[in-house]
């Protein structure tokens, strides 16, 4: 196993032409400021420049080309000319960097959900995630297993859930819908949630991911 | 005419050019979906991506570079559409071209890609680096039938300045330097393809390649001014080319059905061919174009 | 196939054989002599393939089985051998010397099963539970699952389960008596 001081601590590697790089992996590979609540959170009032950026933002959903379980070929189809999310503003993006909507699609094992939580905190905000599938919700047909969480909203900040196991394509549209109509109102506030329940999201991700090697806030 | 004036005159070129460019792309990617028989987006889902890209909170840097980067390729777009001359005859809209600006603009029109390439390789992602090596080799490609496609236009007309180039072409659609010198023409066409960063040309860049090329990093404002200069640059670049080829134009509707058809070259071949890899694209511009090139030259000083 | 286990009869006890197919057949050998049956399968009789190792727990009798999935691909013909093992020992004997693959799977029934292989490269290792596991070996069926999942993933109250069979009946024929 990799410890988490190995993984860490300063090291020098060996360069292409024979030269020695010095790298700090806490400075060069991650960046540990602690996130922060937006302003548009705190407002009680969203502004009508708020409510046009949040319009525009519903309308312009980016969606992370992850899958993490059985609910990735379901996506599949609403890329295709039967569902075709595209005319709905929905487009499918390669990086997270780019990605505004993290689609937890079915269950999470401990190894993917690292991945997810990495993936999460590298997208800028704000950002949304959605949970397909019963899995994400109570654990699904792995409630019982000894590797496989339960509950995604205690690691993540879900927005919309969409039951089914798995759902079709056209219950995945009617979720999008409902994200749409949530940001739209100002009620998408996933990375706020995020960053002002911290503290009780890292312990709970902590818990269960025991050997943590990453800063605590990675992005 | 003073300056405040052709300030003016640019800032509503730069302006006209950004909504042409942005309504393009909606077009085009709607023109793609329906022969993949898909609705497709709405016409107008760049300006909303535009407005959420900018709109985006959260934004992380990785060094002075990388936030150079976008600005270095939105310079070559700006800079290009800035030192065109948009309609013969206007003073407005010759912007800031002067006697040498051919020059200028091929420096231009490499500039950005080389600022890209510093930016996303300071990210520090492997796929920035993989995409940046990939796109210089093709664009490197593309470029040579490029400059020697423009090369045998000035020696043709012994100048270096586009204005003077329009204006020699001016007597009719036989005097177009296309039908003039049909060689330069050509490669200068096919080289065009290879510089719109549409398919088959397209692979630096594919979503579905290593995820997404040198902008794997960019983000939110980063992001959307790489997407202003993506609206921008085939603009220019397709203006440019009817400048030197089809005989510029004189008026706005003289201009705007010749740049629409040159960019709808690019389109349709980008929506009949399948994606190249960077080896296959490089060897198709070093056989073809590039001989044509170097036969245009040699045409065109001994003919 | 009875050539094969004539031979090896001649230098290993078999205890029990059992026929599946005509190019399937498992036998059961004692520990101290399973592996000079699998080499002399592997050298004599052209077993050379290692399909598999894999272990089942006989919670109630206080044994491992383990199953050597060996396989002949001149002849198309597939031999598993089988272990008894003792429980509370879990030890064998490694067999990473006659297939280096398999000290991954020795690897693998290190960590679920907890038994162990002496001498085996890298046993000891993390092999998938990387995420830091501290309970007992999770494939060992005095491992209760559905308990461990309940205190570890906090799970969401409400969830009842209903057996499929009488559930999908009163659903779907709720007018017939079902008792």
């Amino acid at each position: 196993m990799r410890s988490n001081d190995d993984f860490l601590s300063k090291k020098i590697v060996p360069g292409v032409e024979g030269d020695e790089i010095e790298v700090d992996p806490i400075r060069d590979y991650y960046c540990d400021a602690v996130p922060q609540v937006s302003r548009e959170y705190k407002r009680a009032y969203p502004s009508i420049i708020d409510r046009f950026k949040n319009w525009a933002r519903s309308e312009s959903i980016w969606i992370l080309a992850y899958g993490s379980g059985c609910g990735a070929i379901e996506m599949r189809p609403l890329m295709t000319p039967k569902y075709d999310a595209y005319q709905y503003g929905i487009q499918w993006r390669p990086t997270p960097r780019q990605a505004n909507l993290l689609m937890v699609s079915g269950y999470l094992s401990l190894k993917t959900l690292r991945i997810v939580i990495r993936a999460y905190e590298q997208m800028p905000s704000p950002k949304y995630v959605m949970g397909l599938g019963s899995c994400t919700i109570n654990g699904g047909m792995y409630y019982d297993s000894y590797n496989t969480i339960n509950r995604l909203d205690y690691y993540l900040p879900v927005d919309v859930y969409v039951a089914g196991c798995m759902p079709r394509p056209e219950s995945l549209l009617d979720g999008l819908e409902l994200l749409k109509k949530l940001i739209r109102e100002g009620k998408g506030h996933g990375a706020d949630i995020y960053a002002e329940k911290f503290e009780w999201y890292k312990a709970n991700q902590k818990k269960i991911l025991k050997s943590w090697n990453m800063p605590d806030y990675s992005w | 005419m003073s300056w405040t004036l052709r300030i003016l005159y640019a800032l509503l070129t730069l302006f006209i050019v950004m909504n042409v460019g942005l309504l393009l792309n909606g077009v085009t990617r709607k023109i793609y979906a329906r022969v993949n028989r898909r609705v497709g987006i709405r016409f107008y889902q760049p300006y909303i991506d535009l407005v959420k890209n900018y709109s985006l909170t959260n934004l992380v840097t990785h060094g002075v570079m990388f936030y150079l980067g976008p600005i270095f390729r939105l310079t070559s777009g700006v800079g290009l559409i800035l030192f065109i001359p948009l309609i013969y005859g206007s003073q407005g809209f010759s912007n800031f071209s002067f006697s040498g600006d051919a020059v200028l603009i091929l420096y231009f029109l490499f500039f950005g890609t080389l600022g890209m390439a510093l930016g996303s390789g300071e990210s520090g992602q492997p796929h920035s680096a993989i995409g940046v090596a990939r796109g210089l080799a093709q664009v490197t490609a593309a470029e040579i039938p490029l400059v020697l496609s423009f090369l045998s236009v000035f020696i043709q007309y012994q100048s270096l300045s586009i204005t003077e180039i329009v204006g020699a072409q001016q007597s009719g659609i036989l005097q177009w330097t296309f039908f003039t010198n049909p060689l330069a023409g050509v490669t200068a066409l096919l080289a065009f393809l290879g510089s719109m960063m549409r398919s088959p040309f397209d692979v630096v860049l594919a979503p579905q390649e290593i995820p997404i090329g040198p902008p794997t990093e960019y983000h939110g404002a980063f992001l959307g001014v790489l997407q202003t200069n993506r609206a921008i640059f085939p603009v220019a670049k397709t203006i440019l080319y009817v400048n030197l080829f089809f005989g510029g134009a004189a008026s706005w509707p003289a201009l705007i059905p010749k740049a629409f058809l040159l960019y709808m070259w690019s389109v349709v071949v980008g929506t009949v061919f399948p994606r190249y890899r960077v080896d296959q694209s490089i060897r198709w511009f070093l056989k073809v174009p590039l001989a044509l090139g170097l036969l245009s030259i040699v045409c065109i000083h001994f003919c | 196939m009875q050539q094969i286990l004539d031979a090896l009869k001649q230098s290993v006890m078999i205890e029990d054989v059992r026929k599946q197919r005509d190019d399937l057949v498992f036998i059961t050998v004692s520990e101290a002599q399973a592996v000079s049956a699998i080499t002399h399968l592997r050298d004599r009789a052209n077993f050379t393939h290692l399909v598999i190792l894999t272990a089942v727990d006989w919670l109630e009798e206080g044994l491992f089985q383990l199953t050597y999935l060996l396989n002949n691909p001149a002849e198309k013909k597939d031999i598993g051998v089988r272990v008894m093992i003792d429980r509370e020992k879990a030890q064998m004997e490694s067999i990473h010397h006659l297939w280096p693959a398999a000290a991954t799977y020795q690897r693998e029934l290190r960590e679920m099963f907890g038994i162990s292989f002496p001498g085996s490269p890298r046993l000891n290792e993390t092999f998938i539970l990387d995420e830091g596991w501290d309970g007992p070996p999770p494939y060992r069926r005095d491992f209760d699952t559905l308990k461990y999942s309940e205190e570890t993933y906090f799970p969401r109250p409400g969830r009842s389960t209903n057996d499929p069979a009488e559930y999908m009946k009163s659903m779907l024929y709720p007018e017939v008596d079902n008792d």
